[in-house]
């Protein structure tokens, strides 16, 4: 067998395949808010599939308020070299700097996101422009094909994060996944209007519909606490989890977070979510969605 | 021919379809249970240290071994690694074949590309077979390829990047991310012979 290298191609980076590529290597895993290199390690040895590197979680961020930005790109660098496993971490909405900045410092994924104190109320980042992909939260179809259209690689319905209540997550989910179902069972005469009602790209919707699902990989996200939570959000169709303050919030995070990882696998799985459920001890606290005041909830964020 | 697809995390669903679309049966594999009757596995991307953990607590490691050493085996980046006698870290591996893979050789995500690559082992005829669309994302790289391993294809810089030992085939990057099935078609072949 010739084993001698030919000429061969010249190597491109960045190129959309890679940037969703990437999301699609994280499917059926977990994706777990970190704020200290000690908890990225516990998240990794827990089989986490990536982290997301922050200052504050969202739980958090909703106590003590204020304006919540980018965290600190030497605390970012500290959890990236601490751990195998890639690196995520937060813009604020429409902060192309801030985005360009966690590009300059290597993180692997870039989320555009409402948890934060967004930066422009009418734009999101141009995120063809990078080179790093990024994943955006949505609540429905338009808005995850008009963040596909801006660029985004990955998508995450975006529930209501740092209160631990899976509703909204489900919400948004059914919403993104019936919509979805909607279009493809439309004649292809009526894609145009619809497009122009949600307010997506028509040629986006045009995707949707041959693949019957978002031309992107699409995560739940926000309110999601325990192994069974995780495992209702991977039987309503998406592809893998984030797990925000719901792990480092709770009585035993180590448990806890191995736990959602299997339960993420086991999906379908009842009797093995039955024994990953038991003594995981505390989980977080939580807030009910239905008492939060809509000056608080961070999923209105988004345009 | 019944091919099972490691499904613990990563782009399982992927390789899945493009058995399907060569007209084989894929089966999901979750448990030990599902790898009876199967004539061949294919172990795929995602990321190796969630991959390696499941598959310990949920009492894989052995089973796949012993599969592993009457079936033939294809790992895909994440695969790769797993099947990998040695990458310089501890982490759970099945280590049957006789290759030394670095994780995250290129780098991190930024530094992910594609490539055209050369692959002489794709033609059907003996002569020289297209390009093969290489995806290549947080990839490792095989450093070091003992008797009896033929490297199938190497970049421009004379990195290895794939690999055939006997009846297992080892990947960095990504044939399940093309709408190419070349590399399938040639596992499946190899499961065919076997």
């Amino acid at each position: 067998m010739d084993n001698g290298h030919k000429e061969n191609g010249q190597r491109e980076l960045g190129s959309v395949k890679v940037k969703r590529g990437l999301a699609q290597m994280l499917k059926g895993g977990v994706i777990m808010d970190v704020v200290t290199p000690q908890q990225a390690i516990i998240a990794e040895e827990a089989g986490a599939c990536a982290v997301m590197a922050l200052e504050r979680v969202p739980a958090d961020i909703r106590v003590q308020g204020g304006v919540a930005r980018m965290s600190d790109p030497g605390l970012i660098r500290e959890i990236m070299a601490a751990v195998s496993i890639p690196v995520m971490a937060k813009c604020r909405i429409g902060h192309f700097v801030e985005a360009q900045i966690l590009q300059a410092i290597g993180v692997d994924y870039i989320d555009e996101s409402e948890v934060l104190t967004p930066a422009d109320e009418a734009h999101h980042v141009y995120k063809h422009a990078f080179k790093v992909p990024f994943v955006c939260g949505c609540r429905n179809l338009g808005e995850a094909l008009r963040r596909i259209g801006e660029g985004a690689a990955m998508i995450r319905t975006k529930g209501e994060a740092g209160t631990g209540d899976v509703v909204e997550a489900v919400r948004h989910a059914r919403s993104v996944l019936g919509e979805i179902r909607r279009v493809q069972q439309m004649p292809d005469e009526e894609l145009m209007s619809y497009a122009k009602e949600i307010g997506a790209p028509f040629e986006l919707v045009l995707e949707t519909k041959a693949l019957g699902r978002l031309p992107v990989v699409n995560f739940a996200a926000g309110g999601i606490a325990t192994p069974a939570d995780a495992a209702l959000m991977m039987q309503i169709g998406v592809d893998g989890v984030f797990v925000g303050s719901g792990i480092f919030k709770s009585g035993d995070p180590a448990r806890r977070a191995k736990a959602i990882v299997e339960a993420t696998t086991h999906y379908n799985n009842p009797e093995i979510l039955a024994k990953v459920s038991e003594n995981l001890g505390e989980p977080m606290v939580g807030i009910s969605v239905s008492s939060l005041p809509a000056s608080e909830q961070l999923a209105t964020r988004g345009w | 021919m019944r091919i099972g697809v490691l499904a613990l995390q990563g782009a399982f669903q992927e390789h899945v379809q493009m058995l399907q679309r060569l007209g084989v049966a894929a089966v999901e594999v979750r448990l030990p249970a599902d790898l009876e009757g199967l004539d061949g596995l294919i172990i795929p991307g995602g990321e190796s240290t969630t991959i390696g953990k499941l598959a310990t607590t949920f009492g894989l490691i052995e089973p796949l071994r012993q599969f592993a050493q009457q079936k033939p085996v294809w790992g895909t980046c994440a695969g790769m690694i797993f099947l990998a006698r040695q990458i310089g870290r501890d982490q759970p591996l099945l280590g049957v074949m006789d290759i030394v893979v670095e994780r995250n050789a290129f780098g991190r995500q930024v530094d992910s590309f594609e490539v055209d690559l050369d692959v002489p082992a794709l033609s059907a005829n003996g002569s020289q077979p297209e390009p093969y669309p290489a995806v290549f994302i947080r990839a490792p790289r095989l450093v070091e390829a003992r008797d009896g391993v033929a490297v199938l294809a190497r970049l421009a810089d004379g990195t290895a990047v794939a690999a055939q030992q006997g009846h297992w085939l080892a990947t960095s990057f990504h044939p399940e991310l093309t709408g190419d099935p070349r590399f399938h078609a040639y596992f499946v072949r190899m499961v065919a012979g076997a």
